[in-house]
């Protein structure tokens, strides 16, 4: 039997962004479409969040997708199957509302395309016609491509650099679908901010109901700490407990983008140190 | 009665020009002469006043005179019938309004310093080697402890001595709660936390981290897989926020995102440790508590020119006044009758100022202090470049989210006052889920009182009181 959180499998999906499933099987008993864990990869190991990407609550595994930014998700691309996770908590945070919507639009941008995955396969069981638009900054970044293209009932693509599908952002693809008459009743987004916020703007005067997955700094996961707080429709609200889904439509995006900058420094001091330290070995 | 009694022995403390830039402990503890000299001054009162002061109810006068007599192990172990954290609650309990505020040396003298001399007995322990305790045969019974706090710790070790098999969970990487989380190093050391859970696994008790009640296994799961009664000790671990305007600046922490930054994650220690933590040139705490000290005292050593900003006066400072001095030594500058009323940041989405309102002192409130009103037209700017919000926690709902376990209209449980029963048969609370916070050992006191409760449900002794409540 596998030990605790120990790696079951990884591998590479693109330059720099790693998948693996790890046995956890309390979290993969328990675990919902939207909901997140909190991971800390060694005993000097920052507490950091990541979406639940799949769970298999008979083999008792999770599966994550990651892509190494910072030195958290570094360290953790850098262990390999068979090794174990400090430690690894949920599932957290309120499931996704999944329900039949009827037309609905599901975006996802960079490492947020392999988090489109579990909602486009949720909302397409529900019942409801899935129009998936994936972006990345060029082609070799595009995640699940083929997984999202045989779930949804239509796919576009689009890249920063037109390397692959659309030349633009997956915000231009959706606002072009629009403006050609096609009505979503619901559409889901999860990826970087200022897509996220782009979507927002391109759906509200549709008043389309928009639901983003917001992925602030958090520390405990459970309420305490508070670091994870946004402004949604001028309230206070905690990502972790209260999210970290919200009605992208009321949410401070401008605030986030600030608070998400907080330890730009020290991260890149570690990140170098880190670097460093492999180089040496 | 012409007994002389000797001068109060002081708590050797290390010089706050050597503490201000380092963790270590502030207070260093009494050597073996100063705790017998000290011991020595306990008058042996027929009618101790002190155990009455303490709500575990250690016999204060019988381990003093162990002390006195160079009885140590004896000491510690008449402590440790009533209190398994002694080195904890040694360092960390108000003794000034409990035991030693009960002394009768107080009324005309300075009163034994009880605490110096519980904690002198607990380390005493932990230097010598721990003493096997004695425990119960195995009743059979399994009881489920949700948090590895001051209450889920004392439930616990109460329990297994009781003979049940106890599984504490915890959500947190590190069992201890407050203790770990919250409380600083240099007030108490985690060394010293990790001994006493130690002590408590010594007793047979199980902790399972990163598992948290509510979320990945629900309490009615726990009855599910075998467990005959659950301890709810979850704590007041959600902080408050001011709700004034600029509060999700970049800067403005919340003292439980401050501490456990600083605590838990040791960034005091980065880059050592990979969480980080920002303190700039300008702190203002805000707050006049415990936990408001702690931030302060915390964040000066981290380099900052702190000022904290108290909407009262030192007077109705809810901190011990042992902190307030360590506090003041330190360098640490108070603003009194002074309150913000909101967070001024720069381009960039930082906070640069606080703005203040000066605050009078009117007729007291409900607590029995002096209520503060605001003063018309008095607002005025503090520079501040990191703010701690220090202003209070409340109960953490999650474990109890979707159960049948009813809730007062402040978030606390409700649970039978002798029994400390819930709403929910079979499972019991006590500390700060059930009384909003307060302090390590009230906590503690409570968690005995349920442990003996669930003992009884557990042995079939046990009436229910529940048709009051239902």
């Amino acid at each position: 039997m596998p030990k605790r959180f120990e790696i079951l499998k990884k591998e590479v999906l693109a330059p720099g962004i790693k998948r693996m499933s790890i046995y956890a099987p309390l979290i993969a008993r328990k675990a919902k479409v939207g909901q997140f864990i909190i991971l800390r990869v060694d005993e000097y190991g920052e507490r950091f969040p990541l979406t639940l990407v799949e769970w298999n609550g008979n083999e008792g595994s999770i599966t994550i997708i990651f892509q190494e930014v910072g030195v958290s998700t570094k360290k953790l691309g850098l262990l390999k199957v068979g090794d174990c996770i400090s430690d690894v908590f949920g599932p957290l945070g309120k499931p996704s509302e999944i329900k039949k919507y009827g037309e609905v639009a599901v975006i996802g941008g960079g490492v947020g395309t392999a988090l489109m995955y579990p909602q486009v396969k949720a909302l397409k069981e529900a019942g409801n016609r899935v129009v998936s638009i994936l972006g990345a900054r060029t082609a070799e970044l595009l995640l699940l491509e083929d997984e999202l293209a045989e779930l949804s009932d239509e796919l576009y693509i689009s890249t920063d650099d037109g390397s692959k599908g659309y030349r633009g952002f997956t915000s231009d693809v959706l606002k072009k679908l629009l403006d050609e008459g096609r009505r979503f009743n619901y559409v889901f987004a999860v990826g970087p901010l200022p897509m996220m916020r782009a979507v927002a703007e391109v759906t509200r005067p549709y008043g389309i109901k928009t639901v983003v997955s917001l992925n602030p700094i958090m520390i405990d996961g459970t309420g305490m700490c508070g670091g994870c707080r946004v402004t949604v429709n001028g309230a206070v609200r905690f990502a972790c407990v209260d999210g970290p889904e919200f009605d992208a439509h009321k949410v401070d995006f401008h605030e986030l983008m600030n608070r998400l900058r907080t330890y730009v420094e020290e991260e890149q001091k570690v990140l170098c140190a880190l670097e460093e330290k492999i180089k040496g070995r | 009665m012409n007994k002389t009694i000797n001068p109060p022995q002081p708590m050797p403390k290390l010089k706050p020009e050597e503490r201000i830039r380092c963790f270590k402990e502030v207070a260093l503890g009494y050597s073996e002469e100063q705790a017998k000299a000290e011991a020595e001054r306990c008058l042996q009162c027929k009618v101790p006043r002190c155990v009455e002061g303490c709500p575990v109810n250690i016999d204060i006068p019988t381990f003093i005179r162990f002390i006195k007599e160079g009885r140590y192990r004896e000491a510690i172990k008449k402590i440790k019938e009533k209190n398994s954290l002694p080195a904890i609650c040694g360092r960390v309990c108000p003794q000034e309004n409990q035991c030693m505020g009960r002394c009768i040396l107080g009324i005309r003298n300075v009163p034994v310093n009880i605490g110096a001399l519980e904690r002198f007995a607990a380390d005493w322990e932990r230097a010598e080697g721990l003493t096997n305790p004695e425990k119960a045969p195995p009743t059979g019974k399994k009881v489920a402890v949700v948090g590895s706090g001051p209450a889920g710790l004392t439930a616990a070790a109460e329990l297994a001595k009781l003979g049940h098999e106890v599984t504490i969970f915890e959500a947190l990487h590190k069992p201890g709660g407050v203790l770990t989380y919250g409380i600083p190093e240099f007030r108490l050391p985690k060394e010293i936390v990790m001994d006493e859970v130690k002590y408590v696994e010594s007793l047979g008790v199980k902790i399972e981290r990163n598992i948290i009640i509510g979320k990945t296994i629900t309490i009615k799961e726990l009855f599910n897989m075998g467990f005959d009664a659950v301890f709810l000790g979850t704590g007041a671990g959600l902080p408050r926020f001011l709700n004034i305007p600029g509060e999700n600046l970049c800067g403005i922490y919340s003292a439980n995102e401050f501490l456990i930054r600083v605590n838990l994650m040791k960034a005091y220690r980065f880059p050592e440790y990979d969480t980080p933590i920002k303190v700039g040139r300008r702190v203002a705490v805000i707050g006049g508590g415990n936990v408001a000290m702690d931030a302060a005292r915390s964040a000066l050593r981290l380099g900052g020119e702190v000022t904290v900003i108290y909407r009262r006066t030192e007077k109705e400072m809810p901190a011990r006044r042992e902190e307030i001095e360590n506090a003041k030594e330190e360098g640490i500058r108070f603003l009194f009758l002074a309150s913000p009323i909101r967070f001024i940041g720069d381009e960039k989405g930082w906070v640069k100022e606080v703005e203040c309102i000066r605050m009078e002192l009117v007729e007291p409130d409900e607590t029995g202090r002096r209520r503060p009103k605001p003063i018309e037209n008095s607002e005025f700017k503090v520079a501040a470049d990191t703010v701690i919000v220090a202003i209070g926690q409340r109960p953490n709902p999650i474990a109890v989210y979707n159960e049948d376990i009813k809730l007062s209209k402040h978030g606390t449980i409700i649970v039978d006052p002798e029994t400390y029963e819930t709403s929910m048969k079979g499972v019991f609370a006590a500390g700060d889920i059930v009384t909003g916070n307060a302090t390590v050992i009230s906590a503690m006191g409570a968690a005995k009182i349920a442990a003996r409760s669930i003992h009884k449900f557990l042995m079939g002794e046990y009436q229910q009181i529940n048709n009051s409540r239902s």
